[in-house]
């Protein structure tokens, strides 16, 4: 249930970003979903990415700081109220998020939430029992 | 069986001896100087000292300081004590801070100088069988001649690979079978830094020792380098003006460098008055060159800060020892007043763990002095969350707060974003119109 998200420390520098990029253009690596938590002088570029292995080998290779993050995956129904349903479970048993992003399935009317959470075995648990459905990592590499 | 000293006549002499020989030698140079100088001869004069009255190594006191500028003033050759057809090298400063300053031996300045690394050799470790790899720049600048010409004295086996080009460096490393690794501390955390990246398993080199030199450099960055490289790492002291490296060196005690003193006579002073301190009290550095021919300095301050320990030493050395320099007192900065070393800076973060590629900028905003400090972010200390990275960046500033008693503002940067030396570090830009 657990799936592997990129995290790259990337310095607040015009080009950057193409630089970054272009290492994973030039692999074959395909992205999958991205954000960005930006500050004055850095940000860190977290991605999800069909080849996460091959992807933090080229990085490295060139010089990038780059670490493997484990979060989960949500898929929830396209309308509303269903992320506060997912985020309300959460805070009912407290379980922090750290930060999350999303994105749509254009193929089905199914949204995806990454979470980045303190305690994913609990987190896991929790979601479950309440009937949100969790992607594998598999289903998220190869979307 | 290994020698431990290369000459214990004059390393480890009785210090009545050892004064008796610094004694005549000072009055011979400055009979010499007064003779040969004009430039000396002028100061003399103007000091009403004749060389008649130097009549021990306590009368040092009398003679007037050498500094860098007067060898500015006189530059190329007008400090020289021999005609041409006696000199049989030239090296050089690079002259990055101005006009370079010149240095020239002749056959016995050339014995005293290679005596002195000789010694540092020795006193590191260095065998007769040994592959000496050297890593410091050939030319003008003293370190690659002054180590090769050392090597080759002790019967060792010099490398000549001189700086740069990392990779053949590791190659020959691993090829070769260097024993004992010579260059700038910068450049051997550097080499340790592409071995680990190349995933080169040091552990399973023959290297065992390092001599390093040329800048100051702190006791966690010889904690780091003994680490990546997995040896022993031993400082190495000198100057061009006075000989190259092998002024002072470490022994296997790393209590101090053993201080040449029979050729380099050693004095620590107060910047300010010119006072001379008493033993174990930092202040400036100051050596007369009672051993050298060509080019016989008399008290030529070397700005560099430290202090002299004159106990016995462990290792059997009775030559005096000189602290780990603290630093230049050109290379000082002065911050809101503070003064503040760049290898303080380099001692907090390399204590904690942070690898030591480091830039330190200086500014002035508002008339008010600022610092910041950029570190690399290594691959070990990166975490994914921006809390973390800021409260690593507020940890090393509260750190630096207490060691240098002054803000500083921290930075992270990129993994390889910073400068790598193959010679000498350049790690302060000081952006204040002053």
């Amino acid at each position: 249930m657990l799936i592997e998200q990129l995290s790259i420390f990337v310095e607040n520098k015009k080009g950057r970003l193409a630089e970054v990029t272009g290492i994973l253009a030039k692999h074959n690596v395909d992205i999958r979903a991205l954000c960005i938590a930006d500050t004055t002088d850095y940000g860190i570029l977290r991605l999800i990415v069909d080849k996460p292995g091959v992807a933090v080998e080229c990085l490295k290779e060139e010089g990038l700081t780059v670490s493997l993050t484990k979060v989960i995956a949500i898929a929830i129904p396209d309308t509303p109220g269903s992320l506060y349903k997912a985020v309300d479970l959460l805070a009912k048993h407290d379980i922090a998020v750290e930060y999350m992003y999303a994105f749509l399935n254009p193929k089905k009317d199914t949204a995806f939430v990454i979470l980045r959470v303190e305690d994913n075995e609990k987190a896991i648990k929790v979601l479950t029992d309440g009937g949100v459905a969790l992607m594998k990592s598999e289903e998220m590499y190869t979307l | 069986m290994e020698r431990q000293y290369f000459q214990p006549e004059y390393e480890c002499a009785d210090r009545e001896v050892l004064r008796d020989i610094q004694s005549k030698r000072l009055q011979e140079l400055v009979k010499r100087c007064y003779e040969k100088i004009p430039f000396y001869r002028k100061k003399l004069d103007e000091m009403g000292i004749k060389p008649e009255d130097i009549k021990s190594i306590d009368d040092i006191s009398k003679l007037p300081f050498t500094y860098k500028d007067d060898l500015r003033d006189n530059y190329p050759f007008g400090l020289f004590a021999v005609d041409k057809d006696e000199i049989i090298r030239i090296h050089a400063s690079s002259g990055t801070t101005g006009t370079p300053t010149v240095v020239g031996y002749t056959v016995h300045d050339l014995e005293t100088w290679t005596n002195g690394t000789a010694r540092a050799l020795i006193a590191a470790g260095a065998k007769k069988d040994d592959f000496i790899h050297i890593s410091y720049g050939y030319g003008l600048f003293t370190g690659g001649l002054g180590l090769h010409y050392g090597a080759e004295r002790i019967g060792a086996t010099a490398i000549p690979v001189s700086s740069g080009n990392t990779a053949r460096q590791i190659q020959i490393l691993q090829d070769f079978g260097s024993d004992i690794l010579c260059c700038t501390p910068s450049y051997a955390a550097h080499i340790g830094e592409v071995c680990r990246d190349m995933g080169v398993d040091t552990s399973k080199l023959p290297l065992r020792a390092g001599i390093f030199g040329a800048e100051p450099w702190s006791e966690g960055m010889r904690e780091q380098i003994e680490r990546l490289l997995n040896i022993k790492a031993y400082d190495i002291y000198g100057l061009s003006e006075i000989a190259g490296p092998g002024v002072a060196y470490e022994c296997c005690e790393q209590n101090g460098m053993h201080i040449c003193e029979d050729y380099f006579y050693p004095e620590v002073i107060d910047p300010d008055t010119g006072e001379v301190l008493p033993d174990g009290e930092y202040g400036e550095l100051v050596f007369t060159c009672i051993g050298k021919e060509a080019l016989p300095l008399m008290r030529y301050r070397t700005r560099d800060i430290s202090m002299l320990i004159r106990e016995k030493c462990a290792c059997g050395r009775t030559a005096v020892r000189m602290a780990k320099p603290r630093g230049r007192t050109d290379d000082m900065l002065i911050i809101r007043g503070v003064n503040v070393f760049p290898s303080q800076i380099e001692y907090v973060l390399t204590k904690l763990g942070m690898e030591p590629n480091y830039l330190i900028v200086v500014d002035r905003v508002n008339n008010l002095d600022t610092i910041e400090v950029q570190v690399e972010m290594s691959q070990s200390s990166f975490s994914d969350s921006v809390k973390e990275i800021e409260a690593k960046e507020r940890m090393i500033a509260s750190e630096l707060h207490s060691a240098l008693n002054i803000s500083a503002k921290v930075k992270l940067v990129e993994h390889k974003s910073l400068a790598r030396f193959e010679g000498k570090a350049k790690r302060v830009i000081d952006n204040r119109k002053i």
